[in-house]
């Protein structure tokens, strides 16, 4: 049972994701007794010998221009004409928009269950089950995949398995690409933000920031930390802050190391979007806001005499190294 | 323009969730059932907006479920949508649904199909990259914008850090979030309309499953929060740095 794990590129370059995805594709082919290669489609401008480091030993390269968008049926179609060429028995993706537009389709196209989202390695002990979240990261579920093929797709931030360097050998695949009439006619990138599913630290702020003028408190804040910024859904559709930052039910879904939140009082919906990550820290005047139930650690207290505090205290603390 | 909009039943986001029968089937006990929210705000509203543009427009709704689904499918209609379809299976794999929605695609030839882009319960984010490789059909998923061209649609999407367009032909199938449209409420006239529009259950092909949810577990409940005082932010920064590591 070999393993193919679809390499994260962005604009033609690795993503930091590649690291988590190949140690636990790794993992994959060493708990079944097999091995596991690296398919990194498109061009790309980094080293794929790079990849060597998270422990990739074996990398396959389709090298055409054509594959640089990601584009759904194209993509579908050259994956299952890799499978086809080298076998492959469990393809590994990072849960992200790209992998949500293509892993389904491969699962239809070759008859191959797929687990979405998953957080955990594989039990092999009776059959082959994946643990995912459900019910917005309320609850877990247990998913066993019946056919021989299998996909996962794997919610960032999810497993910490050590990865061991090794030497790569990088192999070109000669596979046509289908010609397609798709286009991506404008791209439109949120330049010099972290983007907030990549970020370690995420630092959001509610309603109790009382408008968008004083959102200057934060910014210090997620600057000193190098964080992401997010916002909750009230102040989103007050357009106090971008739609983008809005994390929670229906909005982005993070798994930060840290989360921040200001002045948020933590409704079900809000905490939906935030309860994968791992350390939750909450600033708020009110006592009975339901997010502290929901937290690590709390201060009760004006955010506006907080946070300053707060961000010179880290600044202090990165002075003494 | 022939459109299909696919509604999953989904327990309200306050809902409790337990499990029963040894942590093998959700507790519907009290459960309030809605339309999954990407469904309705955003697939089923935008192509309204469409139909309210062009009214050659028709538009079919489609749930894949029991008789338990009809109130949130009549709800759906409600709204708008002239007829609506319940494929008559109840399955927790992505697979067999899918297949049952673009058996459906190919005998009524859809234009445009939305989907959410995702149901907030099973959170897989599946159905319609499946149902555009199976009926087949473009596929763009975690759309913010959707507007026809002459050569198709052109349609904005979310992507890393931003958003792309792309422009691709029809037939389409879309995953809808926020930003395609805007939450609405349905009407006494809409409520009226919606209980003589056709609803036409549909028996269910046999497939078999990809996959199977043999277990659910609630996460371990969190040991408490550490307050710390706001007198006191240094150790807040200790704890984070010392205890936590995060920074």
């Amino acid at each position: 049972m070999s393993v193919l794990i679809i390499a994260d590129l962005q604009e033609g370059h690795l993503k930091k994701s590649n690291a988590e995805i190949i140690s636990y594709g790794n993992e994959i082919a060493r708990i079944s007794g097999t091995s596991a290669g690296v398919l990194v489609l498109g061009n790309c401008s980094d080293n794929l010998s790079t990849l060597g480091a998270y422990g990739a030993s074996q990398v396959y390269q389709v090298a055409d221009a054509n594959l640089q968008a990601v584009n759904p049926s194209v993509y579908v179609s050259v994956i299952a004409a890799v499978i086809e060429q080298i076998g492959a028995d469990v393809i590994v993706f990072s849960n992200n928009p790209s992998s949500k537009s293509v892993a389904p389709g491969l699962s239809a196209r070759l008859g191959a269950g797929l687990v979405s989202g998953a957080i955990g390695v594989p039990d092999l002990s009776n059959g082959f089950s994946v643990r995912k979240t459900v019910f917005s990261g309320k609850a877990f579920a247990e998913v066993s995949i019946n056919t021989a093929k299998k996909i996962i797709t794997l919610n960032p931030n999810s497993v910490s398995i050590p990865f061991v360097a090794k030497e790569t050998v990088v192999t070109n695949l000669s596979i046509s690409v289908p010609a397609s009439t798709r286009k991506v006619t404008a791209v439109n990138k949120i330049e010099g933000e972290v983007p907030l599913t990549e970020a370690d630290i995420v630092i959001s702020g509610g309603r109790g920031l009382k408008g968008p003028e004083n959102w200057g408190v934060l910014l210090d804040l997620a600057k000193v930390l190098k964080a992401g910024t997010a916002c909750s859904r009230p102040v989103g559709d007050a357009h106090w802050r971008p739609h983008h930052e809005h994390v929670g039910q229906t909005g982005v879904q993070i798994a930060p190391n840290l989360y921040i939140a200001l002045g948020i009082s933590g409704a079900i919906q809000h905490l939906a979007g935030v309860n994968r990550s791992k350390v939750i820290v909450v600033i708020n005047k009110d006592p009975e806001a339901p997010f502290f139930k929901a937290a690590d650690y709390g201060i009760v207290g004006d955010l506006f005499e907080v946070v300053p505090q707060l961000t010179a205290a880290i600044q202090q603390l990165h002075a003494e190294g | 323009m022939k459109i299909l909009v696919c509604i999953s039943k989904t327990p309200d986001t306050t809902s409790r969730i337990a499990f029963t029968e040894n942590n093998t089937r959700f507790d519907e006990a009290g459960v309030q059932w809605i339309i999954n929210p990407y469904d309705e705000w955003y697939a089923l509203v935008r192509a309204i907006e469409l139909k309210e543009k062009d009214p050659a427009t028709t538009i079919h709704l489609v749930s894949v479920g029991g008789a338990d689904c009809e109130p949130i499918i009549r709800k759906a209609l409600a709204l708008g949508g002239d007829e609506a379809f319940r494929i008559d299976i109840v399955s927790d794999d992505s697979y067999t649904v899918a297949r049952q929605i673009a058996a459906l695609c190919d005998r009524e030839k859809y234009d445009i199909v939305f989907t959410g882009k995702e149901a907030i319960d099973s959170n897989n984010a599946s159905l319609g990259g499946m149902i555009a490789e199976i009926y087949p059909a473009e596929y763009v998923s975690l759309a913010t914008q959707f507007t026809l061209t002459p050569e198709g649609c052109s349609v904005t999407r979310e992507v890393e850090g931003g958003e792309e367009t792309i422009s691709c032909a029809l037939p389409a199938v879309i995953s809808c979030q926020k930003g395609m449209a805007e939450q609405r409420i349905p009407n006494m006239r809409g409520i009226m309309g919606a209980r003589t529009k056709p609803l036409h259950v549909v028996a269910a092909e046999a497939v078999t499953p990809l996959t199977t949810i043999t277990r659910y577990e609630l996460p371990a409940a969190k040991a408490g929060v550490k307050l710390v005082s706001a007198d006191n932010v240094a150790e807040l920064v200790r704890l984070l740095h010392e205890e936590a590591k995060v920074i």
